[in-house]
């Protein structure tokens, strides 16, 4: 994916984000600065005019998500950034956007909570918000970078993402990630694959009749464009529309439907790294940040000949439901460190549903878990190795 | 490099200070004079609610290798300019380490046997030579560029006039240069 002729650059996360959101060809971005997500609408706010797009700073999240959605319904990729307070305060809107279907990406750089928490500090206590946080059935998408490289290209993946399956699509950062720099050389524009919204393979006057499956997502046509379209925040009757709140059989079928559209495409949508897995006997499933001190713990093993992998989800949501599996056949130990207590512990527990023993270590002061901590659980899964001195 | 680090192709270097200082426009600046060299690079930061005052640190380190874990715990290299960073961070200097201070704002004391001690007062010469303590931190960068050679000096000078506004780029250039000076002099 690097271009040896293209020079690297030192660039932070959240710049990482906003570039990723241009070269996406997303064109609008509303939002209401917060720590440690501001960096984010700082650079919107000036690439934005540059490439003919648009920025609103609102009053509040709650106009933010709703512009969002606003502008995506108008044909534009849209985008909003925050951090925990106002990921609470969008949870409304970002299930309108599930039920209305409405293609656009909700940037969550997490910081300490609940509440104003730690506003300057790294938590990974939002995973389980992405997953639930608005009420009522549904499938989300959330990817979780864990390098300024990934802010870059995971938000070019959740706009298209949002696009082929119409559904709104969390970037999961956190306060490390977002405000570190590093030197990254970003692929050329010309070499991405961008999905574009198209219009649907129809004649306007036949829009609605036409249905779409799982495996034929119709792109939603602007406000304004000659298809008819109905958005709403009821049941409605997914051929045409139209709320239709009387008919337990269009209900279902809605509510079937939201789900299945993500979980059928599970497998292609989730990805994992997985680093040193072939003979792992021990995992370490960490994501984001914590992701970076498991891979240096795997070095540190591996150079003393103790066999440890890292299983890394860049897809969160859905759940890497495939790798988790593989890993639960293969290893009997799977350390779990996360900047929260247990949150995403309890998800690989479900998964692997007592093929193997799940260890966790949690944190929440705000800071990174250390190597030092991570190498601490492998010893004690690896007592009869002669660790000496190291 | 290999004189501060024990010849480790990883440096790590911690800038410390109180907020409103210029600490992360510092390690910017380095951390940006390496990228250019085609060096792995990450640059973090720490830093409370408040834009001004209390104790604030960021970090880089420089690397041959992958940089996984982005945090520096154990620096090579310290910068300190002010007492509640040098109290706060300082002791967390590598043993070998190099540790420059604001000599005019820190006072050392006896707990930091086995580092190498530079002292120089960075904002009283920006003070005495360009009439603006401002640039007290590029002073201070010039200054840790002539002593460890971590990044070379023209590389360290192109990235200061990149990272900071037009309107101020020739007081910080004659900044970064009287660093320079002030260390190969002291």
């Amino acid at each position: 994916m690097t271009d040896m002729s293209i020079a690297p650059i030192l660039m932070q996360g959240n710049e990482a984000v906003a570039e990723g959101a241009i070269a996406a060809g997303a064109r609008f971005f509303a939002g209401y600065p917060i720590t440690p997500s501001t960096e984010i609408a700082e650079t919107l706010a000036r690439r934005m005019p540059e490439v003919g797009g648009s920025f609103i700073q609102m009053e509040d999240e709650i106009a933010s998500i709703s512009a969002v959605c606003g502008a995506s319904l108008a044909g534009l990729k849209a985008l909003t950034a925050t951090s925990g307070p106002g990921f609470s305060l969008m949870q409304e809107m970002i299930g309108f956007a599930e039920m209305a279907q409405i293609p656009c990406v909700i940037v969550d750089v997490m910081r300490g909570g609940p509440s104003t928490g730690l506003p300057t500090e790294p938590s990974q206590g939002d995973v389980m918000q992405a997953r639930w946080g608005t009420h009522g059935e549904h499938s989300v998408i959330a990817l979780v970078p864990s390098s300024v490289e990934e802010c870059f290209t995971l938000t070019i993946e959740a706009f298209n993402l949002s696009e082929q399956y119409r559904t709104p699509v969390i970037v999961l950062s956190d306060a490390l990630i977002g405000h570190m720099r590093e030197a990254v050389t970003l692929p050329e524009p010309g070499s991405l694959r961008i999905a574009e919204r198209g219009t649907p393979d129809c004649a306007p006057e036949e829009y609605d009749t036409v249905m779409s499956d799982l495996d034929n997502i119709l792109p939603r046509p602007p406000l304004g464009s000659p298809f008819r379209v109905h958005v709403t925040g009821l049941v409605y009757n997914r051929r045409s529309g139209a709320p239709e709140t009387g008919d337990p059989q269009v209900a279902g079928d809605l509510g079937r439907y939201l789900r299945e559209k993500i979980y059928h495409h599970r497998d292609s949508i989730a990805r994992v790294e997985e680093y040193e897995m072939k003979d792992a006997e021990v995992a370490i499933f960490a994501y984001g940040s914590v992701a970076r001190s498991a891979k240096a713990v795997v070095k540190w093993a591996r150079a003393r000949g103790v066999p440890v992998g890292l299983v890394r989800p860049i897809t969160l949501w859905p759940f890497p439901t495939l790798a988790v599996d593989r890993m639960a056949e293969q290893v009997r130990t799977v350390i779990v460190p996360e900047m929260n207590l247990k949150q995403m512990s309890w998800e690989v527990q479900a998964a692997v549903s007592g093929r193997t023993k799940v260890v966790d270590f949690g944190r929440v002061d705000g800071k990174l878990i250390t190597p030092a901590q991570i190498e601490e659980l492998v010893k004690a899964e690896f007592y009869y190795h002669d660790w000496g001195k190291s | 490099m290999a004189e501060t680090n024990g010849g480790a192709s990883r440096l790590e270097i911690r800038f410390s200070g109180s907020g409103g200082q210029g600490i992360l426009l510092a390690a910017a600046i380095v951390a940006e004079a390496a990228t250019a060299l085609g060096k792995n690079v990450v640059q973090t930061q720490s830093y409370g609610p408040a834009a001004r005052g209390g104790a604030s640190k960021a970090e880089a380190i420089i690397a041959d290798e992958e940089i996984d874990y982005p945090e520096v715990d154990t620096p090579d290299v310290s910068l300190c300019l002010s007492q509640e960073a040098y109290e706060k961070y300082a002791r967390d200097t590598r043993s070998g380490g190099l540790l420059v201070y604001d000599s005019g704002l820190v006072e050392p004391d006896d707990s930091l046997q086995g580092r190498d001690l530079r002292g120089i007062p960075f904002t009283r010469a920006a003070a005495e030579h360009l009439k603006k303590t401002v640039v007290a931190n590029i002073v201070a960068v010039g200054a840790l560029v002539e002593i460890t050679g971590m990044v070379p000096a023209e590389a360290a000078e192109a990235a200061v006039v990149s990272r900071v506004p037009e309107r101020f780029r020739e007081l910080n250039v004659e900044a970064f240069r009287l660093g320079r000076r002030l260390a190969a002099e002291a």
